[in-house]
C-alpha cells in the first residue's frame, strides 16, 4: 500500500465519537426562535387566502411578502420560490413559516391558520406529464442503416423509483442577524457558496452582508446539495423579519415527504443486433422532476450521457426529458441520474443475451469500451479501462462464472438461487466544461508563523473524510506531521469558493489544487512568517472541449470504474430475498486513505442494495408521499446484508492527487442491475425483470403470475 | 406534581416538567445532553439510544414518568469509562465514524451488547446493532470495531 493510502485516525473522530460535535440542532436554545413551515395540503391550487390568527407577542408569520429581494431561489434555474407565489405546485410546498420561542405555541398557531385554496387538477404521473422542463438530444453514427441491417430489434421499458437520501440528521438550518447588520446562516449543508449566492439574492444584499458556515453535518449524499439553499433562504427571511435567530429543523416525516430525492425514471430502449452484437441503441429517457426544476437539468445530463453504459455503441441516439409533475421536487442523490440509466442499459443487455441464448456477462464483454474508444458524446476514453481485469478479480472472489452456470439450471423447491453482475463507470467532476466555465475553483493555504497550515476551501466534510484527506495531501507535500495541517468546516467569510461538495469532485479536483498549493508553499516557505498561497482550477490539456448544445466532447476527463456481483436466495413462499453475497470491485484510483475509501465503497454499495431491493417510495392518489417513516421506507440495517465485501482495483489518474479519482458516488451506481439480474436468475423460467427497486411484493407478483 | 427523580450519569437529578415529556427532549433541552441525537422521534433509528437500568432504549419512546427512579446513562457519562476508551480506539482503527450522527447511539448499543455478550459472534453484533441505523458506513467498519473492542477489552465486559 502506498504511504498516502495508509489509514490514519480521522481528524473528526474524537469529537464525533464522544458526542461532542455540535450539529445545528445542538446549539443552545436561548433566544433562538423555532421556525416551522405552513405547507400546502394540495398538489396544485391557487392560493385564495391565508387567514392568520392573532399572534402572541414574539411570534411571527413569514411569507413571500416578507422577502426583501427576489422570491426566487438560485439553484440551476430560479423557478423555486422561497415561499409559495400565487399557486402551490405540490403537497408540502412551503406557503409560510411560523416562528416564535415555544415550539408548542408555534404548532398551535400552525393548526389555527386557515388556508383557502382554489383547487386545480394536478399532474401526478410521469406518463401523463406534459410540461417539459428540459429536453436534450444527441447521437452519432447512422441509426437508419444500423436498424435497417439489424438481424433483430429489441424494445423494452425500464422504470426506477424514488430513493431518499435518508441522512441520519434531517435537514436543518439556522439564521442569525449579526450586530453589524450582516446575516449569518449556518447548518447542515454540502455547498456553502450555493447557499451564499441564493441568500444574497433573496435578501437583496451584497456578498459581504451575508455569510454561510457549514456546521457538522450528519450525512448528505446529495440531499444537502441544493435543498439547504431553499431552507437557508427561508430561515434568513424569517430571521430578518423577527430580528432574532431562527432555526428550522425538519422532523423525519417532513424530511421524507418534502425534501428532494432521486428522480424516478422511465427509460425506453430500442436496440439493433447484428451477428450477435449490438450495433445501435435508440434511447428515450424520462425523469420525473417534480414541481420545480432544482437540479433536474444536470441530473438528466449525467443520466443520458451514460445511458449506453460501458459499451462501445457506434450508432447511438439518445433523447432525455425532465418533466414536471405536481409532486415533491427531486434533486441530487449519489449517482446523480446515472443509477437510473445504468440500470436500464444493464438489464437491456441482460435481456438481449437471454434471448440470444448466451450468458449475460459473455454478451456484455463483447461490447466493453477500451482505452482510445469514443465515448457516447464522441469524446475519448483517454485512460486504460480496467473492467476486464476487475471482472476476473470478482470472479476469483466469488466464483461468479461457476455459480452463474449452476444457478441457470432449472430450480425447484422453496428456495432458489441466482447471481447477477453489472458494470459501470462514474465520471468525476462536473459534467462537460462545468469545472472550467462555471465553478472555477480557487483554494488557499494559510501558513501561520508557528508553522501550522490551515486549508481554506469551501468543500464540506459530510462523513466522506475531507477534514482528514485534504490535510493528508497537504501534509505530505509539505513534509509536515498531520497534526500541523488542519481543515475546518467552511465559512464563506473566511474561505474562497473552491466549488460545491458534489459530483465526487472534492478529492480529485480540489485535492489536486491543494496539492499544487502545497508545492507552491513549499517553494516559498519562510520559517516564522505568515504566508498565504492560492491556486486556481486549470483544465487538463488532454480534455476534448465539451459542447453542451451538441452533447459533444469529453463529458468527463476520466472515469472511476465498478463491477458488482450479487448472489441471492429467493424464498418463493414469501417473496423475500436473502443476500448470500455482495461483492464490489471499485477503481477510484489511488485511495488517499484506505479505510476512508473502503468506508465510502461499503456505505455506497449498501445504499445501492437498498435502492435495488427494499427502498420503495410512492405517493397516493392526491400526490402525497406515503412512505414517510423508517417503518415504511426501509433502509438496510446491520442485520440485512451480513456479507458485503469490497475490494479496490487501482488505475491511477495522472491529474488527480497521487493518482486519485472521484470516489463517493461510484459504489451505488451499478448495484440495482446486479441485484435484479440475480433475482431474475433465481426466478428462472425466462422471466425478464425491468424495474427497481424489486421488492418482495414484486417478486410475489411474478411468482403468482408465472406460476413458479 | 412532584419532581421526577432519577440518576443521570451517576448523579441524582430532578425534573420538574410533565411526566408525559419525552426523555429525549428532556435530556437534550433541560440537561443539555446533546450527544443524544434525534433522528426520527418514533423509535426506529436508534440515534437517541441511552441506557436505562442497563438496558438499551430509544429515549424518544420513553415518557419521563417511566424514568422515575431509573438509572439513565448517556454517552456524556459513558465516555468517562475505560470501556469507552477501548471502543474509541477500536472505532478509530477501523475509521467507523463518518458523519457521526448515529455514533453516540451506536456506542451505547455496543456497550449494551458487550455487557450482555462479552465475546459476540458476527451475527450477534449485527443483531445487537440492528436497531441503530447508519446510512454512511454499510456497517462493516462498525462491526469490525466491536470485534476489536471485544478482544482488546478482554475482561472489561
Amino acid at each position: 500500500m502506498e504511504n498516502i493510502s495508509q489509514p490514519v485516525v480521522k481528524k473528526d473522530h474524537e469529537a464525533k465519537m464522544a458526542g461532542r460535535s455540535v450539529y445545528v440542532g445542538d446549539y443552545e436554545n436561548d433566544g433562538v426562535l423555532v421556525g416551522k413551515m405552513l405547507r400546502s395540503k394540495l398538489a396544485r391550487a391557487r392560493l385564495s387566502d391565508v387567514n392568520i390568527p392573532p399572534l402572541p407577542n414574539g411570534y411571527f408569520y413569514v411569507d413571500k411578502s416578507d422577502v426583501p429581494g427576489d422570491n426566487h431561489v438560485n439553484i440551476v434555474m430560479d423557478d423555486t420560490p422561497v415561499y409559495a407565489r400565487e399557486t402551490v405546485e405540490y403537497i408540502g410546498e412551503p406557503i409560510g413559516m411560523v416562528v416564535g420561542p415555544e415550539e408548542a405555541v408555534v404548532d398551535r398557531i400552525l393548526g389555527e391558520i386557515q388556508v383557502s385554496y382554489e383547487e386545480l387538477e394536478p399532474v401526478l404521473d410521469l406518463g401523463n406529464a406534459d410540461t417539459v422542463f428540459f429536453d436534450y438530444e444527441y447521437g452519432k453514427g447512422n441509426m437508419e442503416k444500423a436498424f435497417a441491417e439489424a438481424d433483430k430489434i429489441y424494445e423494452e421499458e425500464f422504470t426506477t423509483g424514488y430513493q431518499d437520501q435518508t441522512y441520519l440528521e434531517t435537514q436543518g438550518m439556522m439564521a442569525e442577524p449579526e450586530e453589524n447588520g450582516t446575516m449569518f446562516i449556518h447548518g447542515s449543508l454540502q455547498c456553502a457558496y450555493y447557499v451564499h449566492g441564493a441568500v444574497m439574492r433573496v435578501l437583496g444584499c451584497g456578498p459581504d452582508q451575508v455569510h454561510i458556515k457549514q456546521d457538522v453535518t450528519g450525512g448528505g449524499f446529495g440531499g444537502k446539495e441544493a435543498f439547504p439553499s431553499i431552507l437557508g433562504c427561508q430561515v434568513a427571511v424569517a430571521a430578518k423579519k423577527a430580528g432574532a435567530p431562527v432555526r428550522c429543523i425538519f422532523d423525519r416525516r417532513e424530511d421524507l415527504e418534502f425534501t428532494s430525492k432521486r428522480h424516478p425514471s422511465l427509460c425506453k430502449y430500442k436496440v439493433a443486433v447484428k451477428n450477435g452484437k449490438v450495433t445501435a441503441m435508440d434511447i428515450d429517457v424520462k425523469f420525473n422532476s417534480g414541481a420545480y426544476t432544482t437540479l433536474s437539468a444536470v441530473v438528466l445530463q449525467r443520466g443520458i450521457i451514460c445511458s449506453n453504459g460501458i459499451y462501445n455503441i457506434e450508432n447511438l441516439h439518445v433523447r432525455g426529458r425532465a418533466l414536471k409533475t405536481n409532486t415533491t421536487p427531486n434533486g441530487a442523490y449519489r449517482g446523480f441520474g446515472a443509477p437510473q440509466t445504468f440500470f436500464a442499459v444493464e438489464m437491456m443487455m441482460d435481456h438481449i443475451a437471454m434471448d440470444l441464448g448466451i450468458d449475460s456477462l459473455e454478451f456484455k464483454e463483447k461490447h466493453i469500451v477500451k482505452q482510445g474508444d469514443s465515448t457516447s458524446t464522441s469524446g475519448k476514453y483517454h485512460f486504460p479501462v480496467p473492467i476486464p481485469s476487475m471482472i476476473e478479480e470478482i470472479d476469483q472472489e466469488c466464483d461468479y462464472r461457476r455459480k452463474r452456470r449452476e444457478y441457470a439450471k432449472p430450480q425447484t423447491g422453496r428456495y432458489r438461487r441466482g447471481i447477477g453482475i453489472s458494470m459501470h463507470f462514474h465520471g468525476a467532476g462536473f459534467t462537460g466544461s462545468g469545472e472550467r466555465d462555471i465553478i472555477k475553483a480557487v483554494c488557499k493555504l494559510h501558513k501561520y508563523p508557528d508553522g501550522t497550515v490551515e486549508i481554506l476551501a469551501s468543500n464540506g466534510e459530510i462523513g466522506q473524510g475531507l477534514r482528514t484527506t485534504f490535510p493528508k495531501i497537504v501534509a505530505r507535500e509539505l513534509n509536515l506531521p498531520l497534526d500541523k495541517v488542519y481543515y475546518d468546516h467552511p465559512d464563506t467569510a473566511r474561505v474562497p469558493d473552491s466549488g460545491p461538495t458534489v459530483a465526487s469532485r472534492s478529492l480529485m479536483v480540489v485535492g489536486e489544487l491543494l496539492r499544487r498549493c502545497a508545492i507552491k508553499l513549499r517553494t516559498q516557505w519562510k520559517d516564522g512568517e505568515d504566508q498565504m498561497v492560492e491556486e486556481r482550477f486549470k483544465e487538463p490539456d488532454f480534455v476534448i472541449p465539451f459542447y453542451l448544445d451538441k452533447f459533444q466532447g469529453d463529458a468527463y476527463p476520466t472515469y472511476a470504474w465498478g463491477v458488482n456481483a450479487l448472489e441471492v436466495e429467493v424464498d418463493t413462499y414469501t417473496g423475500l430475498t436473502k443476500i448470500l453475497g455482495a461483492y464490489g470491485n471499485f477503481d477510484v484510483g489511488t485511495p488517499i486513505d484506505y479505510n476512508i475509501v473502503m468506508g465510502q465503497m461499503e456505505g455506497g454499495f449498501l445504499q445501492g442494495i437498498g435502492y435495488a431491493s427494499t427502498e420503495y417510495m410512492d405517493y397516493d392518489q392526491k400526490g402525497r408521499i406515503r412512505n414517510n417513516s423508517f417503518s415504511d421506507y426501509l433502509i438496510p440495517t446491520s442485520a440485512d446484508v451480513t456479507n458485503l465485501s469490497c475490494m479496490l482495483h487501482v488505475e491511477k489518474y495522472p491529474d488527480g492527487p497521487y493518482g486519485a479519482k472521484g470516489a463517493g458516488e461510484l459504489p451505488l451506481v451499478g448495484v440495482p442491475a446486479a441485484y435484479v439480474e440475480a433475482v431474475e436468475q433465481a426466478l428462472g423460467h425466462g422471466v425478464k425483470l425491468n424495474r427497481a427497486p424489486f421488492t418482495a411484493e414484486d417478486t410475489m407478483k411474478v411468482i403468482m403470475k408465472e406460476g413458479l | 406534581m412532584e419532581a421526577i427523580n432519577f440518576l443521570l450519569n451517576g448523579e441524582e437529578t430532578a425534573y420538574d416538567g410533565s411526566a408525559a415529556d419525552r426523555l429525549l427532549d428532556v435530556l437534550r433541552d433541560s440537561f443539555r445532553m446533546t450527544s443524544v441525537k434525534c433522528g426520527c422521534k418514533e423509535g426506529e433509528c436508534g440515534a437517541c439510544s441511552v441506557l436505562m437500568n442497563g438496558i438499551l432504549v430509544n429515549s424518544c419512546c420513553v415518557a419521563m414518568g417511566a424514568a422515575e427512579g431509573a438509572n439513565i446513562v448517556t454517552l456524556e457519562g459513558f465516555r468517562k469509562t475505560e470501556r469507552f476508551a477501548v471502543l474509541n480506539k477500536a472505532f478509530a482503527a477501523t475509521s467507523a465514524v463518518q458523519c457521526g450522527f448515529c455514533i453516540p447511539g451506536m456506542v451505547m448499543a455496543a456497550e449494551a451488547l458487550l455487557s450482555k455478550i462479552p465475546n459476540p459472534k458476527d451475527s450477534q453484533i449485527r443483531e445487537g446493532l440492528s436497531g441503530n441505523l447508519c446510512r454512511c458506513t454499510g456497517y462493516n467498519a462498525i462491526v469490525n470495531a466491536i470485534h476489536i473492542a471485544a478482544k482488546e477489552g478482554n475482561g472489561l465486559w
